[in-house]
C-alpha cells in the first residue's frame, strides 16, 4: 500500500517535471538560436532600424515591432469598452440564470481556431474596408478590429470573475446609502474590481501581441511603418511565420531572436498581469 | 439617559407584516410601533426573524430573490411599501449599519462623503464639512484626520465601524437600523460603539437587532422579543427584562434555550 502511494507520487512528480522541463528547453533553445544574431547585428541596431532585408544582410525588426504594438493596441481600443460593458451587464445585470449559460457560452469564442476567425476576416470585413473606408482592405484596422473580436472572451471571462469577487456587503453597504444598482456599480464595485479588470485586459493584450494566424490573413504584410490605418502592416509574429519555411543561417537565427523580443514582450505583460492579481 | 421617554412620538408603525421566502414564511403578522428619539432592540434566537425584520424597514429585503411581502410599514406616517415609493430617498432617511463592518474599498474621505455624493453634494468646501461632523459625531475626526486619504480598509474593525455610523450620518438620516453591530469587536470596543449609541439617539431613531441581551438591556428604551417570525412581546425594556409576560420571552432572557 505504502510503497503504491510512493510509486504514484513518483510517477506524477517525473510527468509535472517533463512538463516544465520541456517549457524550459524550448525556452533555452530560441534564446540559443536567436541570441547570436542579436550580438552580431547589436541589439540597438535590430530593434531599432526599419531595415528588414535578410537575404542581404540586413535585420532591422522596428516596423515589426510598431506593427505588432499598434494592431494590440487597436485591438485592445476595440475590444476593452465591449468586454467590459459585456462583462458588467453578464455579472451585475443579467439575471443569474442567465450568465451561468453565456459566460461558458463566451468562453467557447476562446476555442475557435484563429483560422476561422481570420477566413471571416478575409471574406467579410476586408472588402467592406476596401468598399468603404479604401486601401487594400488588408490592413492595420482590419488586424484590430478582427484581434478586437478575438479578445473578448479573456477580457469578458476574466472581468466577471473579478466583479463577481467583489463581497456582497460592499453593495449591500451602497444601496443602503440609497445609491441606485448603476451607481453601486461604477463607484464602489468597479473600483473595488480594478486590480482583476486591469489582468483581464493585459492578458487580453498578452493575447493579441502573440495571435498569429488571423492577423497574417487580414493584415496584408506589408514591411513597413504603417502611416495610417489602412496601411497593410506585419507584425513580429506574421515575419516569423511567413519567413521561417525557407529561412537559414542568420536569417533563421534573426527569426528566433524576433521570437526573443516577443517572449520578452509577453513575459512583461504577464508579470505585471500576475503583480496586479495578487496585490488586491 | 432617558430624555424623552413615554411622550416620544410615533415615528414607525408597523401594520400586520407578513413575509415570505418564497414558500417559508419568515415573519408572521407583525404589529408594532417604535418611538422616535429611543432605542429599540429586537432580541429572538438565530433565525427568529428579528435581522428580517429590521430589513423591512428600509426595504433590503427587495433585493432578495423570492420574496413577498404585505401588511404596511409606516414611517412618518407614510407607507414605504406603497407603490412610488422612492427606494433612494427612503434610505437616505432609513439608514444601515451592518453586522461586518463594511467600508468600501475607498479612502476614509471617499467613504464619508459617499452617501453625499450621491445626493448631488459636491462642492468640496461642502464635502469637508460633512466630513469633519460626520466623523466627529463618531469620535474619528481626531484619530483620523491626518489619514484622511488611507484606505479605510486599514483601519482597526472598530474604526471601520464607526466610518460606517459616520457614512450614514453623512446622509442626515431620521433612522438608524443596526444589525448587530458590534459582532465582530472586542467587549471594549463594544462598550464605545454603545455608548456612541447613547449619544446619537438625540438626533437619531434607533433600531438595533442584537444577539447579546445584556446589550439590549443596557442600551436600548423598548425591546421586541422575536421568536420563529412572530414577534412574542413588545414593551419597555425594563418591563421585558424583569417583568416578561409571555412565558417565552421569560425563558429566553433567563438563557432556558437560545
Amino acid at each position: 500500500m505504502k510503497s503504491q502511494e510512493k510509486l504514484v507520487e513518483g510517477v506524477l512528480l517525473l510527468l509535472a517535471l517533463s512538463a516544465i522541463a520541456s517549457l524550459a528547453l524550448i525556452t533555452i533553445f530560441i534564446f540559443l538560436e536567436g541570441f547570436p544574431l542579436i550580438l552580431h547585428t547589436g541589439l540597438q541596431k535590430f530593434i531599432l532600424s526599419s531595415h528588414w532585408a535578410p537575404t542581404r544582410g540586413h535585420f532591422g525588426i522596428l516596423a515589426m515591432i510598431i506593427s505588432s504594438i499598434l494592431v494590440t493596441l487597436g485591438a485592445m481600443v476595440l475590444g476593452v469598452p465591449f468586454g467590459l460593458a459585456c462583462a458588467i451587464i453578464l455579472a451585475e445585470f443579467s439575471p443569474p440564470r442567465l450568465t451561468r449559460i453565456l459566460k461558458p457560452t463566451l468562453e467557447l469564442l476562446a476555442g475557435i481556431p484563429s483560422v476561422v476567425y481570420g477566413f471571416l476576416g478575409v471574406i467579410w470585413l476586408v472588402p467592406l474596408i476596401r468598399t468603404y473606408l479604401g486601401g487594400p482592405g488588408l490592413s492595420l484596422l482590419t488586424g484590430a478590429i478582427i484581434l478586437g473580436i478575438m479578445v473578448l472572451p479573456t477580457v469578458i471571462s476574466i472581468s466577471i470573475d473579478a466583479l463577481t469577487a467583489v463581497p456582497d456587503m460592499y453593495r449591500q453597504g451602497s444601496i443602503a446609502l440609497g445609491a441606485t444598482h448603476w451607481q453601486t456599480v461604477q463607484r464602489v464595485v468597479l473600483p473595488a474590481a480594478r486590480s482583476g479588470i486591469i489582468t483581464a485586459i493585459i492578458l487580453g493584450m498578452g493575447r493579441a501581441i502573440g495571435e498569429t494566424m488571423a492577423v497574417i490573413m487580414v493584415a496584408g504584410n506589408a514591411l513597413q511603418i504603417p502611416r495610417s490605418l489602412l496601411d497593410p502592416v506585419r507584425t513580429l509574429t506574421s515575419n516569423i511565420a511567413l519567413e521561417l519555411g525557407y529561412a537559414a543561417g542568420r536569417h533563421r537565427e534573426a527569426l528566433f531572436a524576433t521570437g526573443i523580443v516577443l517572449f520578452v514582450m509577453i513575459m512583461i505583460l504577464n508579470l505585471t498581469a500576475t503583480f496586479l492579481a495578487r496585490r488586491r | 439617559m432617558d430624555m424623552v421617554g413615554e411622550s416620544s412620538p410615533e415615528i414607525i408603525k408597523i401594520k400586520n407584516l407578513n413575509l415570505y421566502y418564497g414558500d417559508f414564511q419568515a415573519l408572521q403578522d407583525i404589529n408594532a410601533t417604535f418611538k422616535a428619539h429611543n432605542i429599540t432592540a429586537l432580541i429572538g434566537p438565530s433565525g427568529c426573524g428579528k435581522s428580517t425584520l429590521l430589513r423591512c424597514l428600509n426595504r433590503m429585503n427587495d433585493l432578495i430573490d423570492g420574496v413577498s411581502i404585505t401588511g404596511e410599514v409606516f414611517i412618518s406616517g407614510q407607507d414605504i411599501y406603497n407603490k412610488g415609493v422612492d427606494l433612494t430617498q427612503l434610505r437616505k432617511r432609513v439608514g444601515m449599519v451592518f453586522q461586518r463592518p463594511n467600508p468600501f474599498p475607498l479612502s476614509v474621505f471617499d467613504n464619508v462623503v459617499y452617501g453625499p455624493r450621491l445626493h448631488g453634494r459636491h462642492s468640496h468646501q461642502e464635502l469637508k464639512e460633512i466630513l469633519e461632523r460626520s466623523l466627529g459625531a463618531v469620535h474619528l475626526f481626531e484619530e483620523l484626520k491626518d489619514r484622511l486619504s488611507a484606505n479605510a480598509l486599514t483601519l482597526s474593525e472598530e474604526q471601520q465601524q464607526r466610518l460606517c455610523i459616520a457614512r450614514l450620518v453623512a446622509v442626515e438620516p431620521e433612522i438608524l437600523l443596526m444589525d448587530e453591530p458590534c459582532s465582530a469587536l472586542d467587549p471594549l470596543a463594544t462598550l464605545r460603539i454603545e455608548e456612541l449609541m447613547a449619544e446619537l439617539k438625540k438626533d437619531y431613531t434607533i433600531i438595533i437587532v442584537t444577539h447579546n441581551m445584556q446589550q439590549a438591556a443596557r442600551v436600548s428604551d423598548d425591546t421586541g422579543f422575536m421568536y420563529l417570525g412572530e414577534l412574542m412581546e413588545f414593551g419597555p425594556t425594563p418591563q421585558i427584562f424583569t417583568r416578561p409576560q409571555n412565558p417565552m420571552t421569560e425563558d429566553y432572557i433567563t438563557g432556558k434555550y437560545g
